[in-house]
């Protein structure tokens, strides 16, 4: 079998891994997994100029090429904070250098296993891929080995695993509908074969399944109130795991629950499932957003406001039609570039500060400018105001969604202004507030964190007409 | 297929349910380890069955798995693991013994509403299999929310994943049963690895509310 873009970015990640577990020397190994990240992302474009053939097990087509790139993106740039990140990590001794093999091994072993959720065609093989990845963010959550990072990823482990249980469970629901009609075998949870064969499908039997892979799939989203291990994981691990949480594995879990989205719309028999979506989602955008206002550390308060935008997407995906889906996926690629931005700040300026606690920062703007600048941007950012690129993504879905549903519109545009209201008291006094902590300069690395922010501000004045056109292709797909 | 056949699998999948309540009221954290073991062995008969009856040898390795890991290995390093760090051995559960098991009889009598609605199309076997496992499943939902300790609700979660293991082996053909069932049993070495290592001696709920507040980052 020769090698194609589609079992490299599986076997490039995978090899990388098992490299990394043998080379001693964190700087060695930070390199080498930025060029492995790299090398993966660079992979992953080549998918747009040939795409490779699909089989039983994997499978590209527009709805996951989106995904692919975003994921394979985020991780690159996350790989290049983490370097700087790690280097102060073991300078300061918080991290023992025995640990970084483990880190970075346990990092590609991530990407291979959101990748491969992403490319599954198999919905056995996306529930092991998500699996896999769970189990390998549960071990970088408790990597500091404080009491407060093993709670967070005991918390995380019990909760995960109970949310991936429901969803092999509404797998195997999902394959006893299939079974009567597309045979015994591998074909019954082949997802190209469900969907083309979904309509003769039993519906009582797959509206159970998706209400059992909508509590699963919906628990490692971070849907409110199946939220609870979300905060923990993202405060007390290390902040490029919590840049890659929120930007990409949360992601990877609602891709799950869309490919299964997709299979229930083509039976017309069975429930819709746009409004238990819709329902989470605005639950989860409420909850969140009220959230906000008590928050003392600002890691689990940016956490709390990836929950509120994981809701909004998800609101905006169980709305449907072409507008409210393309509002979606733009506003999902603003939030994962925006909320990874914003871990890379926050990420240094905890190291310069030596804290997380919102009240012992303060002054950031005056003290560490660039930093500071970079944070306020970020976060004007992701409360939505013009002219970035959340803005022009939330504006979308609040147009899109209004005239169709004027009521649940409304809630959604409070959710989003409380929000803006709670971040904006939370962040002033550490903005702008007297001077606080430790004022070393930061040795950070910034590109990262502005090329997310540059690509975030110049999607909210000019979106490409090739994005376009690509959003609004799988737009349609997602029907 | 005869009724017999289908009368021992029935049996089979309905002394798991027996089991997983006789889970339900286990004050002792041995005694519940010890129920648990009995529970993977049922388990096992049962895929053993099933594989039987589906003329699928592959689903042997599956009953081997839970016969070897899951009613052996598993609770015998918990028993060890338990003595090593010193755990309480009394478990504190939330609500009283009655009322959980109110709770469950209510549980396994929604399982059976509403797996046997939905499927009526399937064959009887298949139908049953997945009522049972349902009731498995939120037993052992039950028992993880109903107890206190960490090493109780590890023993929930595994029974609730042998329930999955039964529904996934009752689903004639279903592929994939056993690569399920060994990402299963990594997942649970990771478990108890975990308690091990980090020394999880009860859950972390305390009186203390600093303790919690702490936990929390949310310290003043």
């Amino acid at each position: 079998m020769s090698i194609d873009a589609l079992s490299a970015i599986l076997l490039i990640p995978a090899v990388s891994a098992a490299l990394l577990a043998i080379f001693p020397g964190y700087r060695l190994t930070a390199k080498l997994n930025v060029v492995a990240a790299l090398a993966t992302f660079l992979t992953s474009l080549s998918l747009f100029v040939v795409e490779p053939v699909s089989g039983q097990y994997l499978l590209v087509d527009d709805l996951n090429k989106v995904f692919i790139v975003l994921t394979t993106f985020v991780s690159f740039t996350t790989s290049v904070f983490s370097a700087s990140y790690i280097q102060h990590e073991i300078e300061i001794g918080r991290l023992a250098p025995a640990f970084l093999r483990f880190y970075h091994a346990m990092y590609q072993t991530l990407m291979f296993a959101m990748n491969l959720a992403l490319v599954a065609n198999n919905i056995g093989l996306m529930w092991v891929a998500v699996e896999v990845a769970t189990l390998t963010t549960v071990l970088m959550v408790g990597i500091y080995r404080t009491h407060e990072a093993l709670e967070a990823a005991w918390k995380y482990f019990i909760l995960g695993s109970v949310g991936i249980a429901l969803a092999l469970f509404g797998t195997i629901l999902v394959y006893m509908a299939a079974r009567p009609v597309v045979g015994e075998g591998l074909d019954g949870m082949v997802w190209t074969v469900l969907v083309k064969h979904a309509a003769e499908f039993d519906p009582a039997l797959l509206n159970v399944a998706f209400v059992f892979l909508l509590l699963g799939y919906g628990t490692k989203v971070g849907l409110a109130p199946l939220h609870a291990w979300l905060p923990d994981a993202h405060a007390e691990g290390p902040t490029p795991i919590s840049a890659v949480l929120s930007g990409l594995l949360l992601n990877v879990a609602l891709y799950a629950l869309l490919r299964f989205k997709m299979m229930l719309a083509v039976n017309s028999a069975a429930i819709a499932p746009g409004p238990l979506m819709v329902t989470m989602g605005l639950i989860s955008v409420i909850f969140a957003a009220l959230m906000l206002y008590r928050r003392r550390d600002i890691k689990r308060m940016f956490a709390y406001s990836s929950i509120e935008h994981m809701g909004i997407i998800v609101f905006a995906f169980g709305m449907g039609g072409p507008l409210a889906n393309f509002a979606g996926l733009l506003h999902m690629t603003m939030h994962s570039l925006t909320k990874s931005a914003i871990f890379f700040a926050v990420g240094h300026i905890a190291q310069v500060k030596g804290t997380q606690k919102i009240a012992d920062i303060g002054g950031l703007t005056a003290t560490n400018p660039v930093l500071g600048w970079g944070l306020m941007l970020g976060v004007v950012a992701i409360v939505g105001l013009p002219p970035l690129g959340i803005f022009m993504s939330e504006f979308l879905v609040v147009s899109s969604t209004f005239a169709r549903a004027p009521w649940l519109t409304v809630i959604l545009v409070l959710g989003i202004i409380i929000a803006l209201g709670g971040l904006f008291l939370r962040i002033g006094a550490v903005m702008f507030g007297e001077p606080k902590g430790k004022t070393a300069p930061a040795e950070a690395s910034y590109v990262p964190m502005f090329t997310h922010l540059g690509l975030v501000l110049m999607a909210g004045i000019y979106l490409p007409p090739v994005l376009v056109t690509g959003f609004q292709n799988v737009a349609k797909l997602l029907g | 297929m005869s009724s017999l056949q289908f009368d021992i699998a029935h049996l089979l999948a309905g002394s798991l349910v027996l089991a997983s309540f006789m889970m339900l009221y286990q004050d002792r954290l041995y005694a519940l380890l010890n129920v648990y073991a009995v529970h993977a062995g049922v388990l096992a008969l049962s895929v053993a069955w099933q594989a039987y009856v589906q003329q699928a040898p592959h689903l042997y390795v599956t009953a081997l798995i839970a016969l070897v890991f899951k009613a052996v290995i598993i609770p015998v390093a918990l028993h060890r693991i338990i003595k090593r760090l010193g755990i309480h051995r009394e478990i504190e559960s939330v609500i009283g013994i009655g009322l959980t098991m109110m709770a469950g009889i209510g549980l396994v009598a929604l399982s059976m509403v509403v797996m046997l609605r939905v499927t009526p199309g399937a064959d009887a076997l298949a139908r049953e299999d997945l009522a049972f496992a349902l009731s498995v499943v939120l037993l052992g939902l039950l028992i993880m929310v109903t107890r206190r300790n960490a090493v109780s609700q590890v023993v929930g979660f595994m029974s609730l994943e042998n329930g999955l293991v039964l529904a996934a082996t009752g689903a004639k053909g279903m592929p994939l049963v056993v690569e399920i069932s060994v990402a299963f049993s990594v997942l649970i070495a990771f478990i108890v690895i975990g308690i091990f290592l980090f020394r999880i001696r009860e859950r972390f709920d305390s009186v203390d509310v600093q303790a919690l507040d702490r936990f929390r980052g949310e310290r003043r």
